[in-house]
């Protein structure tokens, strides 16, 4: 590359307008495509965050979400007995059967749109099982009582869930005493009551849908999982580390969400990369006098192809940087949406991640790359004589 | 002697679609070191294409052409490129300055494809753009200069690297007498007192008058 690097850089500052849209252009696409990556991350960062690696979270083995697993009360009773349970101080297992449905609540600002939310039943030992779950304002709802503490985000989303107000499901009228907040996790999309109480309202006595419980030692997990192998009793059922299984419940969300907006980019990128490939054609045309001279001086081709390829990627990286930091302001917004594996509402926030900075510039600059690649041909294939007649 | 330039029993035939355009027929010229030749002759007599040949930006159909004792017809593309920019230097009629780069980068591009170190090419820019009057212009861009200034600057690009050869196609075409006369002088100087070889193709016979040897071609032959 002997073409001075200022030749090409005062070059796409004298075409500020042509290279100015070509590089709004190729802006909007990085950010459409980095702000889908950053959806997906978000999802997936919310879900990994709900579960510990501490923990343990046994599941049905043929359930492929909490909604859809059974336990009943004889193997919750066995599990409470292992020996890679945690205890308390008090000698009791740090251990919890939950329940887990799903119900309809109105939407606040939809006119009476519903939505699913998820209602988890806990056991006592909830807080020491999951202590990043903070009471933040009210208290803890009683046991035996129909009363309901409530995550952050259903708190402001959903109408009747704030403090102090009642929500009705499964023919009760439930108090809510609490608000609880996990900072981002995907229990901040949820209601929590007392286990027992939602088995009973919802007819299913002794039915849980999982159970989670703290390892003793980490170490320990192998020998668990050997132990869910060989005893009849709890073969139909599959210990996993809880932030693993919530990690797992993330990847057909994030998956779609992936396919679906790079599939949905891509197309963009096609406008974008055209784009840029009729700026650099146009710079080619307009500087076929120069190019010819540059030959002449004696310049080879791989010089000019490299000049004007590298004029292109400098269009599409500072695009791409444009339309990343654009997309980094999405951090500060949450949304929510419906969540497959739990078919209900879930919280999340666009997450940025050095990945994703890095798939997105390297994105755009493979729409540079090739928008300017069949230009920079042209230009390096000229016939000397005639470019230098085109002046 | 061996002559600087020898052109031998050359041809230049184009091709367009199936016709056949002879431009050169079988023409022979030595050029001397040091030498200031003129090429006139109407247009489509040929000049530019034995111009074109001679500094190696194009090739003959048949024929030799042995610039300082090297046979460039046999050179392949990327090879008459490094000889290119070792040994011509061009001076064109429109100038062909880079518009974005000042007069100080502009005659310094030839330099880029030598291994001298920054400093030697700061001095040698800076020694030619004196030479031809525009120490004080360095900094400004070609939009920025007059016409004859602009030759003045293209002129000092061909010499910077100092080619065995200078090219001047039609130099003086594009400029008004007196910048024309100015660019003139100092192309009469470069030969005289730098004893740089000069080809000069013009329509001009003012300008052909400060050649040493003026040769005339008509329809691909010399009168």
């Amino acid at each position: 590359m002997k073409i001075p690097f200022k030749y090409i850089f005062r070059n796409f500052k004298n075409r500020k307008l042509t290279t100015g849209i070509t590089v709004f252009g190729i802006a909007l696409v990085v950010f459409v495509f980095s702000a889908v990556l950053m959806m997906a991350y978000g999802v997936q960062k919310t879900l990994i965050q709900t579960g510990s690696d501490e923990n343990v979270l046994v599941a049905r083995k043929s359930a492929n979400g909490e909604i859809s697993s059974i336990l009943t009360q004889d193997v919750v009773d066995i599990l409470n007995t292992l020996t890679q349970v945690a205890k308390n101080n008090e000698g009791r297992p740090v251990s919890s059967g939950e329940t887990v449905v799903v119900i309809n609540l109105i939407k606040k600002g939809t006119e009476g749109g519903m939505s699913n939310v998820t209602v988890r039943g806990v056991s006592d030992q909830v807080f020491t099982l999951r202590p990043h779950v903070k009471l933040t304002e009210g208290r803890m709802f009683l046991f035996g009582k129909r009363e309901l503490i409530v995550g952050s985000s259903i708190t402001k989303r959903f109408e009747g869930a704030q403090l102090g107000g009642k929500v009705r499901f499964a023919g009760d009228n439930w108090t809510i005493v609490g608000l609880f907040d996990t900072e981002g996790s995907g229990f901040d999309s949820e209601i929590w009551g007392d286990s027992e109480q939602l088995q009973d309202a919802f007819n299913r006595r002794g039915g849980f849908s999982t159970f989670t419980f703290r390892l003793n030692q980490k170490e320990n997990f192998a020998e668990l999982k050997t132990i869910f192998e060989n005893d009849p009793r709890l073969q139909q059922f599959e210990p996993k580390i809880e932030r693993k299984y919530f990690e797992e419940q993330s990847e057909a969300m994030a998956a779609f969400i992936r396919i679906l907006g790079i599939f949905i980019t891509i197309i963009f990128s096609l406008g974008s990369t055209i784009g840029a490939m009729i700026t650099m054609y146009s710079a080619v045309a307009n500087r076929t006098t120069e190019i010819g001279t540059f030959r002449a001086l004696g310049f080879r081709r791989r010089s000019i192809l490299g000049a004007f390829l590298l004029e292109s990627l400098f269009i599409s990286i500072i695009g791409g940087l444009i339309g990343l930091s654009l997309s980094s302001f999405l951090q500060f917004f949450k949304i929510s949406t419906l969540n497959f594996s739990s078919f209900s509402e879930l919280e999340f926030s666009f997450s940025l991640s050095p990945q994703i900075v890095i798939y997105t510039l390297s994105f755009a600059l493979l729409m540079g790359l090739i928008g300017g690649f069949l230009p920079a041909v042209r230009a390096s294939r000229m016939n000397i004589i005639n470019a230098l007649r085109a002046s | 002697m061996t002559p600087l330039v020898q052109v031998k029993n050359v041809v230049k035939i184009y091709k367009r679609d199936k016709l056949e355009i002879p431009v050169l027929q079988n023409i022979s010229l030595d050029v001397p070191e040091g030498e200031f030749l003129a090429l006139m002759g109407p247009s489509g007599s040929g000049k530019t294409t034995l111009l074109n040949l001679v500094s190696g930006i194009d090739q003959p159909t048949s024929g030799s052409i042995i610039v300082a004792g090297t046979d460039i017809a046999k050179l392949n593309e990327s090879a008459l490129a490094k000889w290119r920019s070792r040994n011509i230097g061009f001076v064109f009629q429109f100038y062909n300055l880079m518009p974005v780069l000042t007069a100080y980068d502009n005659v310094e591009l030839p330099l880029l494809l030598t291994n001298l170190s920054k400093k030697e090419k700061k001095e040698r820019v800076e020694m030619v753009l004196k030479v031809v009057g525009l120490a004080d212009r360095m900094d400004h861009y070609p939009k920025q200069l007059s016409g004859g200034q602009q030759q003045r600057v293209a002129i000092a690009r061909a010499v910077v690297s100092d080619p065995t050869l200078i090219i001047g196609d039609e130099p003086t075409g594009d400029l008004d007498r007196k910048s024309a006369e100015e660019i003139l002088i100092l192309l009469e100087r470069l030969n005289q007192e730098f004893k740089k070889t000069i080809i000069m193709v013009t329509h001009d016979p003012h300008a052909a008058e400060r050649a040493r040897i003026i040769h005339h071609l008509e329809k691909g032959e010399f009168k």
